[in-house]
């Protein structure tokens, strides 16, 4: 048994010359100290977004892009598709929790510095993985064609479309028409199982090699001290897997007790339904938007919070070369402030507009 | 010119030029095209009957929703439902007797003004017109 290995890796190795790649492996190191814990979740990620694509393939069988149709193909599929409720769920719960590790993985590599020199390229990789898995998130909401979903792409389209310049554009490109209608919904399925995996997987391939050339970078703070390392392989492997583990648990408990829910039908002549909100991690900006006042000064109140967003997102992306302490290894506490300030708003945001229901 | 140079540059305009040649049709291919709108001046909304005073009914306008409200007088009037913010449908609150719109908490009155809330402009009014037991609704000019 073991000699029919053997032979089989040597074929294998002779054609494919994997020893320089084992022989990465085996060298590399990971930095062990008070912070590590952070270093586990773009490996979580990493981890739910293959869950995803293999989730998102089994739904591809059932589903149907359709607006007359597309309802029903979800009914269908939660009710009579063996486990089809498990697929489908597993797909809605693990795309929200992969946009929380996200956050965490972002702000956590904010606050640790990792962006700094020479890893501006990895911090921005990531910002962009982050806007594209945010619009993964938006393009698979509308898929199920039902009422809160056909609204929430009302109004983030029209938030596209008012952007100055290439806003009305931009609307028609992503609605592929003047409305939300039959259009939209072929090219959300597009942008859904074609574009954005492509797009997300180039990004991830660039991302993950970055952070495999230029290895773990250690906080500031531990610049000139002696840092205990482990091994990548396998120590640091194992307690990925561990990582892992946990998080497919919670994922499949949520899943069994917390079934995604199918929703009402979309109707496009009917009123908006009371209480109506987007997905979680876009409320920060929405509340926002209910929160300004119509107009502030010469401008309306909702160009002038989009433009605020974008600059803050440009600014947010900029981080590494305006931060140019952290960029000659020295600490920067403007900048955690900064990420303080950021942070606090969205985590306030969000709150709020969960507990203040009459805002 | 260096003969170099030149080389270079002719190679490097043409590669341009076959970008571009292959990229324009992309782009113009994933815009989509122009579709007239079926401009729609007047419809049918109601019958009369239909509202009770102080109930509202949402009715298509051509492609987009549009409100026929009965008034707490008993007043016809007729708004486009859809929210000058951000394109919500708007509903009418029976209790306040305003159109309100749920997406942000919009609120309009019955000549169509913003009274709290985000939208910037007031909500299109249209005219209502009864003849026999039909409502018809159309644009003001
Ligand atoms: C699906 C999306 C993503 C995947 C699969 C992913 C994957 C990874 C992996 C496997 C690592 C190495 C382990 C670690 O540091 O946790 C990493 C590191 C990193 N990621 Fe991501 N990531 C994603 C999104 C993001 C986002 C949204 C950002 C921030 C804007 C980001 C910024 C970084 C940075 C700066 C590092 C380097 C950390 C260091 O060297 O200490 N990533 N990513
Ligand atoms: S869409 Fe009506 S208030 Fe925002």
């Amino acid at each position: 048994m073991k000699k029919i290995g053997q032979n089989l890796f040597t074929y294998v190795d002779e054609r494919f010359k994997l020893q320089g790649l084992f022989d990465f492996a085996k060298h590399k190191k990971v930095p062990e100290h008070e912070d590590s814990f952070w270093y586990y979740f773009g490996g979580i990620a990493l981890f739910l977004s293959g869950i995803q694509v293999a989730t998102g393939i089994m739904l591809l069988l059932y589903y149907t892009p359709s607006i007359e149709a597309a309802h029903e193909s979800i009914q269908f599929i939660m009710s009579q598709v063996k486990f089809g409720w498990l697929i489908r769920s597993v797909h809605s719960w693990t795309a929200n929790i992969l946009i929380g590790i996200l956050f965490v993985h972002m702000f956590s590599t904010f606050f640790l510095k990792a962006y700094r020199k020479p890893r501006e390229l990895t911090w921005i990789t990531g910002f962009f993985l982050l806007i594209l898995f945010m619009a993964f998130g938006f393009s698979g909401y509308l898929l199920p064609w039902n009422e809160l979903s056909y609204f929430a792409t009302r109004v983030g389209t029209d938030i596209a479309g008012s952007l100055p310049f290439i806003g009305k554009w931009l609307k028609g490109f992503i609605l592929g028409g003047t409305s939300v209608s039959q259009a939209t919904l072929s090219r959300f399925f597009w942008f859904h199982v074609a574009l954005l995996p492509l797009a997300a997987f180039t990004v991830i391939v660039i991302h993950v090699l970055l952070v495999q050339i230029l290895g773990m970078s250690v906080p500031l703070r531990l610049k000139d001290k002696k840092v205990k390392e482990i091994s990548f392989f396998p120590d640091f492997i194992y307690k990925d897997a561990l990582g892992w583990t946990l998080i497919l648990v919670l994922v499949g408990v949520v899943c069994v007790f917390l079934p995604w829910e199918v929703g009402k039908k979309a109707d496009p002549f009917a009123a908006t339904p009371l209480g109506i909100k987007p997905e979680w991690y876009f409320t920060f900006m929405f509340t926002t938007l209910k929160l300004i006042p119509s107009h502030v000064l010469f401008i309306e109140g909702e160009q002038l919070a989009i433009l605020a967003f974008m600059a803050g997102g440009i600014f947010w992306m900029l981080a590494p070369f305006l931060d140019r302490k952290a960029a000659r290894e020295r600490p920067s506490p403007v900048f955690t402030w900064i990420g303080i300030i950021v942070l606090l708003y969205i985590v306030v945001m969000t709150v709020v507009t969960y507990t203040v229901p009459k805002l | 010119m260096e003969r170099r140079r030149f080389i270079n540059f002719f190679f490097g305009g043409s590669f341009l030029a076959t970008l571009a040649a292959f990229l324009y049709p992309v782009i113009r291919y994933v815009l989509p095209p122009k579709q007239a709108e079926a401009v729609q001046k007047k419809v049918a909304a109601a019958k009369m009957g239909d509202l009770a005073p102080n109930t509202a009914k949402i009715f298509k306008f051509g492609s987009v929703p549009a409100i026929l409200v009965n008034t707490q007088e008993g007043q016809l009037l007729a708004f486009s439902a859809v929210c000058t913010h951000l394109t919500c449908t708007v509903n009418y609150e029976a209790a306040t007797g305003t159109l309100f719109c749920p997406c942000h908490n919009g609120r309009f009155d019955m000549a169509g003004n913003v009274i709290s809330g985000p939208p910037p402009r007031p909500i299109e009014t249209y005219i209502v017109e009864v003849v026999g037991e039909d409502i018809f609704v159309s644009k003001k000019a």
